[in-house]
């Protein structure tokens, strides 16, 4: 048993003739308290829900302890110890209500309507079509150049659903055009960055991610969720097995492409005019056209292309205006032209004609060619970039032989090598004597790979090709080097 | 029923609001019970609650104490609280009703919208802590 003193919050004081403090004898403070209701009797009902239990909004100190972390209402006191009745003080701003209307589909909440209202207040949106806007879903395929404009105003915009698929992590490379990605994500996986900004552009949109490679086996699981695809990938085998996908599911297929200055884009939907193989029914031959790593891009384009790919896909989610299908929308940069051709769909596509011959998703890599026999060299012609350096320092009887294009050459070459474009060989092939031994190089291995192949159906057999290319020999033997 | 503040504790809750934009913030009003109740002081109080900020606040029970231990025999009293709803209208959400419920206690809500104060008032619950009741709000000069 101890005398205790009672500290009554100010709101409670009316209660108990307006005084701040009671003093009172008590074992515990279950007792304490109920010594208190017990002679002002109205407290009861502010202090005890009708269970009995002590309100969750009432906390209870005694001295400066929060009686949850020492015995609860059994905690004993002792003569001269303060038992405090503290108000629980919380809040915020959104009702329930407040909180169904942002996440009903069929309205636009009180946020929403200023968030958008420059949307609003545009003839061809309006209310109607942006709720249309938070009713949509949009995959884009890459979180590349392309992606990064296109996931930036398409959460802007109020797209309810963004997904995106990619596997890459972000590289130092990456950052003179994927103006999303800083300096210090270098290094994290793109989805990760991304979905962080996009997040916090507009918190009120969904954004799911694959951490993935699209490929025949997931492509149709995946594009299936969406109302719209959007392409921002830069290789054949992807853009292929998108069109092949979204023609089998009946999709729009926006599609955008860069190269060093020159942009294109436009819109495939097989139900309304051709798809992509319409217009180009079989990939180049692997290496005829250059990727952008191999050939450069200037950074502000994909910007300019993606942004144009974002306004045809809200055009195609709001039902308006005039949208690329059917055209090709080419961009110049440097002569600073917009150019558009006409695209007819083709009436014999093996994909959206009116006999289709392909009625299934394929392997995307061995019909570009990939897997094809001109980048397989056996493993008796090649050469790794160690075998390499003990070969030069031991003899240096060996022709170094680059079949990169000149301005990879000034970045950085090996020493005692010889420039020889990939596209000079054929013609300059005299210059190389057979009695040598020849190590072809690139930058990453794979187009010395068809030169070596090309050069030993020719009759060169002391030629080998250099596994990982220029980048292997800067990773591995040396780091000085530049990288590109 | 009413409270009366000054053109300066108003400043002061607008500046605390935008200082914590786009979360709430909360705070203390302190001064002399009575009808009106004058409020001479407004205490900044730490929004302790870990999710959701823009939406919620809680004041640790243990700053609630020491404020109300501070003002012990020094004839002002805590009034009530004032916080602020970002880019929601001045008005109690069943939210508050259900964790700010004390009948006697004054809730000064501030709406603010982009960065901009926007509205400002204050809210009583009845005797019986079932329904919620605007209180006047008097804004003086000194």
């Amino acid at each position: 048993m101890g005398r205790v003193k009672l500290i009554i919050p100010t709101p409670l004081r009316q209660y108990v003739g307006d005084r701040d403090a009671i003093e009172l004898t008590a074992e515990d403070v279950r007792g304490a308290i109920g010594a208190l209701v017990a002679e002002y009797g109205q407290l009861r009902r502010h202090l005890f829900n009708d269970q009995g239990n002590l309100r969750n909004f009432v906390n209870v100190y005694v001295n400066e302890e929060d009686i949850r972390y020492l015995q609860k209402e059994s905690t004993p006191v002792r003569d001269g110890d303060t038992i405090s009745i503290v108000p629980s003080i919380a809040g915020g701003s959104l009702s329930a209500l407040d909180l169904l209307a942002a996440k009903r589909k069929d309205g636009l909440s009180p946020q929403e309507i200023k968030r958008y209202s420059r949307h609003l207040i545009l003839p061809d949106v309006g209310m109607a079509g942006q709720i249309r806007l938070k009713n949509a879903s949009v995959l884009i395929v890459g979180a590349g150049g392309l992606g990064n404009p296109l996931g930036q105003y398409l959460a802007a915009a109020g797209v309810g659903r963004i997904g995106v698929v990619d596997f890459d992590v972000i590289d130092l490379t990456n950052l003179q055009r994927q103006v999303m990605y800083s300096t210090q994500d270098v290094g994290r996986p793109k989805l990760d960055v991304l979905k962080e900004r996009l997040h916090a552009i507009n918190p009120n949109v969904d954004v799911q991610t694959y951490a993935t490679r699209l490929t025949s086996e997931n492509a149709l699981g995946i594009l299936r969720e969406y109302d719209v695809v959007i392409d921002g990938t830069d290789n054949f085998p992807t853009r292929y097995l998108v069109n092949d996908a979204s023609v089998l599911l009946g999709k729009p297929n926006v599609y955008g492409s860069i190269f060093r200055f020159e942009g294109q884009a436009s819109v495939f939907w097989a139900s309304k005019g051709p798809c992509y193989r319409c217009l180009y029914a079989e990939p180049p031959p692997p290496g005829l056209v250059p990727s952008c790593a191999e050939g450069g891009v200037l950074g502000v384009l994909p910007g300019i292309v993606g942004s144009v790919q974002a306004i045809e896909a809200l055009k195609i989610l709001l039902g308006k205006g005039d949208t690329l299908v059917g055209r090709l929308l080419v961009f110049d940069a440097m002569r600073m032209k917009f150019r558009e051709l006409k695209l007819r769909k083709n009436p014999d596509c093996p994909m959206c004609g009116t006999h289709p011959t392909i009625k299934e998703l394929i392997d995307y890599e061995e019909f570009c060619g990939l897997r094809g026999p001109n980048e397989q060299v056996g493993e008796e012609f090649q050469i790794t970039v160690d075998e390499l350096r003990s070969k030069v320092q031991d003899d240096g009887h060996v022709v170094l032989l680059d079949v990169r294009e000149p301005l990879e050459w000034e970045i950085a070459h090996l020493d005692d090598a010889v420039l020889m474009p990939v596209a000079q060989v054929p013609s300059r092939v005299n210059e190389l004597s057979t009695a040598d031994e020849i190590v072809v190089y690139c930058k990453s291995g794979i187009r010395s790979a068809r030169i070596t192949n090309f050069l030993r159906e020719i009759g060169f057999r002391k030629v080998k090709n250099l596994v990982g290319g220029i980048d292997e020999w800067a990773e591995r033997i040396d780091p000085e080097m530049a990288k590109y | 029923m009413a409270i009366v503040l000054t053109t300066a504790h108003v400043r002061a809750i607008e500046d605390h609001a935008r200082a914590t934009y786009p979360e709430e913030c909360c705070g203390f009003l302190i001064g002399e019970p009575g009808e009106p109740k004058r409020v001479r002081e407004v205490r900044r109080a730490t929004n302790v609650v870990a999710e959701d900020r823009a939406r919620r606040y809680v004041i640790d029970p243990k700053e609630l104490l020491g404020v109300d231990r501070g003002l012990a025999g020094s004839g002002r009293d805590l009034l009530g609280f004032y916080h602020s709803h970002p880019d929601h209208p001045a008005r109690p959400s069943e939210f508050d009703l259900e964790n700010a419920a004390w009948p006697g206690y004054s809730y000064v809500i501030l709406s603010i919208v982009g960065r901009s104060p926007n509205d400002l008032r204050s809210w009583l619950l009845d005797r019986d802590g079932r329904r919620v009741e605007t209180e006047t709000l008097s804004i003086t000069q000194e």
